[in-house]
């Protein structure tokens, strides 16, 4: 026995080392028919190691303070060796995560990945999908321009609408009466350990789940009905490694091509990354004319303001916004369709599915604008299709034609 | 049906974008050029001469100008008028921001990153858009910021300027005139004026404040152009290749 070998059999007596890697990398069976959409896991997870290795370093010299807390981001952007770079990476990394999210979700929603036995897969990752919000959010408030104060001072507000402990709820998160550096040490805390914490885990129990049932694919079958009678091994399945360790690289490297062109030559996205009004410094007196959240927010907010108050409360919108977020975690028990994938429903489905997109890209576009009553029908209008989507969809996956699937998984 | 599937999806599509309307005060663009260290070297001369009286720059080193192929001892010489002041020191005015409230009506404002705030173009026609108006304290007023507090520091070379608003039925439209004319503009016999030493002039400020809000971004771009090509060129055909050839057995 080699002598690297006489040490793996040490470790794998008191550590299931070599039992893990297979079971979860070189002898886990991923059907070979992935496409284009299933890069966005793998992407999801590197940009959270991005996340988490460009935060530390920025940790190391941002000021959790609110007289100093602009000062220090300029700092960084300065002052420190390589600061800019690595400030660009987490602020550009904090949007890119968002559009891999989008794609990664929207990817189940195609081909039905959501669907039994996937079920906990997909709660895991809409519960990785709220983290993510929550982090994002937190993290806005930190370099401690307009935007950050009066992004946080707004959605902080939302709860006040809650009746009876609204207000008090309110106080208790901000831990002051308005935002203030109190509210900005809590979010430095929440920003950079409990959240990422939470959100690890729950990145793992999302792996596990996955590993247990085995991934979907584009024809939405599955692919463990179709075992070689000797070896066990699903006649459609090939080890992740190294066949999609390679193909990942492949992805990982055009979305690195992407995010370093988005890095080094528009840092900022035109204001979309990076919002104009948070070069100015965070200022409790001067509110500024027009508070838009960050893109990635703006459907759900569009969401928020398209509800009218009535009853005397203002609680409708923010519970039609918690209610388009949740919504989305019922999907595998509100599709009724006898196919998984979109390559085989209806049109039924392929036309909703189209209205869904539209409605919430066009959300997003509204939400970042400033509201005209034009605007507001409008987004009221887009909400009714984006609830519809999930509303309807019993009735509408159960009339539906469908195609027949294969048994085996076509290219 | 796939048809006029397709058109109800475009037309939804085109409705936000529809409602997009500009109001916007229609902004001169600027002739920015950061790698014009001429033109930033006079811009940084400007602005220590000009600008920083009142506004600070506080998250900008003196020897940053170093950038802008100056050196340290002409740095010292010639942007640095306090003896006190080092030139490692960021660019801070020993104007209290209470006495700015009161003499102009609110403090001037922090310039270092103006730029990324405002943007080059607004500054520029900010610059530019001075004009007389006998209804504010300072006397003056602007197209890019009505009511102003700051008045305009920059009339001598400039001269003067009055706002004219010509109707066109229902349509205003604004228009600055100069009247007066200034070191660095002149005023032919006709009326008509040759504003182009002024606007250099400025271009030459904002330019420096665009190169203030991001030091770093000549760099960051070098850079940019090494990470995309070695991606490209070098990262992409290997991970393209290692994967073909992992997965030519796969049928």
């Amino acid at each position: 026995m080699s002598k690297s070998q006489t040490l793996m059999n040490w470790i794998d007596e008191r550590f299931p080392a070599t039992k893990m890697w297979k079971e979860h990398v070189s002898e886990y069976y991923a059907p070979k028919n992935f496409n284009f959409w299933y890069f966005f896991g793998s992407l999801a997870l590197m940009v959270l190691v991005l996340q988490i290795v460009t935060g530390i370093f920025l940790t190391m010299n941002y000021k959790p303070d609110a007289a100093q807390a602009f000062a220090s981001v300029e700092y960084i952007m300065r002052d420190v060796a390589g600061g800019w770079i690595i400030r660009y990476m987490h602020s550009t990394g904090a949007s890119m995560f968002f559009v891999v999210v989008y794609l990664h979700m929207f990817r189940g929603l195609l081909y039905g990945s959501y669907r039994q036995p996937r079920e906990l897969v997909w709660i895991f990752g809409m519960l990785i999908f709220l983290c993510l919000m929550a982090e994002a959010f937190l993290g806005y408030l930190l370099p401690w321009g307009q935007m950050s104060f009066w992004g946080a001072q707004v959605i902080v507000n939302l709860f006040s609408s809650i009746p009876v402990i609204g207000p008090d709820l309110s106080v208790f998160i901000r831990g002051d009466f308005v935002v203030s550096d109190a509210t900005l040490n809590r979010f430095f805390a929440l920003h950079v350990i409990a959240v990422p914490l939470v959100l690890l885990l729950l990145v793992v129990a999302h792996l596990i789940a996955l590993h247990e049932v085995g991934s979907n694919n584009p024809d939405g079958i599955e692919i463990k009905k179709n075992k070689d009678p000797k070896t066990g091994i699903p006649l459609d399945g090939i080890p992740f490694h190294p066949y999609y360790t390679v193909k990942d690289i492949l992805g990982v490297v055009v979305f690195l091509i992407v995010f370093s062109a988005i890095v080094f030559f528009k840092p900022a996205f035109f204001g979309y990354f990076l919002e104009d009004n948070n070069f100015i410094p965070a200022d409790p007196l001067k509110t500024p004319p027009h508070i838009a959240p960050v893109w990635y927010f703006t459907p759900f907010y569009a969401i928020l303001r398209a509800v009218p108050s009535f009853a005397g409360t203002q609680v409708w919108g923010v519970l039609a916004m918690g209610a388009a977020v949740v919504v989305i975690a019922f999907l595998p028990w509100l599709d009724k369709s006898p196919v998984k994938s979109i390559r085989y429903r209806g049109p039924i489905y392929k036309l909703a599915l189209a209205l869904f997109v539209v409605a919430f890209i066009g959300l997003g576009i509204l939400g970042a604008m400033p509201t005209t009553p034009s605007r507001t029908l409008m987004a009221q209008l887009l909400s009714f299709v984006y609830f519809g989507f999930f509303f309807l969809m019993p009735w509408f996956t159960k009339i539906d034609s469908t195609k027949p699937v294969p048994t085996r998984v076509t290219g | 049906m796939k048809k006029w599937m397709s058109k109800f999806l475009i037309a939804l599509l085109a409705l936000p974008v529809m409602a997009m309307a500009n109001e916007d005060l229609a902004l001169d663009k600027a002739p920015i050029n950061t790698h014009d260290f001429e033109s930033l070297q006079r811009g940084a001369k400007l602005f220590t001469n000009y600008c920083l009286n009142c506004h600070s720059a506080g998250y900008m080193r003196y020897n940053r100008l170093q950038d802008l192929g100056l050196t340290e001892q002409q740095i010292k010489e010639n942007f640095i008028f306090s003896p006190d002041t080092k030139t490692g020191d960021l660019m801070k005015v020993a104007m209290n921001p209470k006495d700015g409230k009161e003499w102009l009506g609110a403090p001037p404002p922090d310039l270092t990153v103006v730029s990324r705030s405002r943007g080059a173009d607004w500054l520029y026609t900010y610059l530019r858009g001075f004009y007389r108006d006998s209804s504010r304290p300072t006397g003056w007023n602007n197209v890019a910021f009505d009511k102003v507090g700051m008045p305009h520091v920059l009339f001598e070379m400039q001269g003067d300027q009055v706002l004219q608003v010509e109707k066109h039925g229902e349509h205003e439209v604004k228009k600055l005139k100069l009247v007066k004319a200034g070191s660095l503009t002149r005023l032919a016999a006709d009326g008509k004026a040759d504003t182009a030493e002024y606007d250099k002039m400025t271009a030459d400020l904002v330019n420096y404040l665009v190169y203030m809000g991001e030091p770093s971004q000549n760099k960051r771009e070098t850079i940019g152009y090494v990470v995309v090509l070695f991606l490209t060129l070098v990262l992409l055909p290997l991970a393209y290749l290692l994967k073909k050839e992992y997965w030519k057995d796969v049928h």
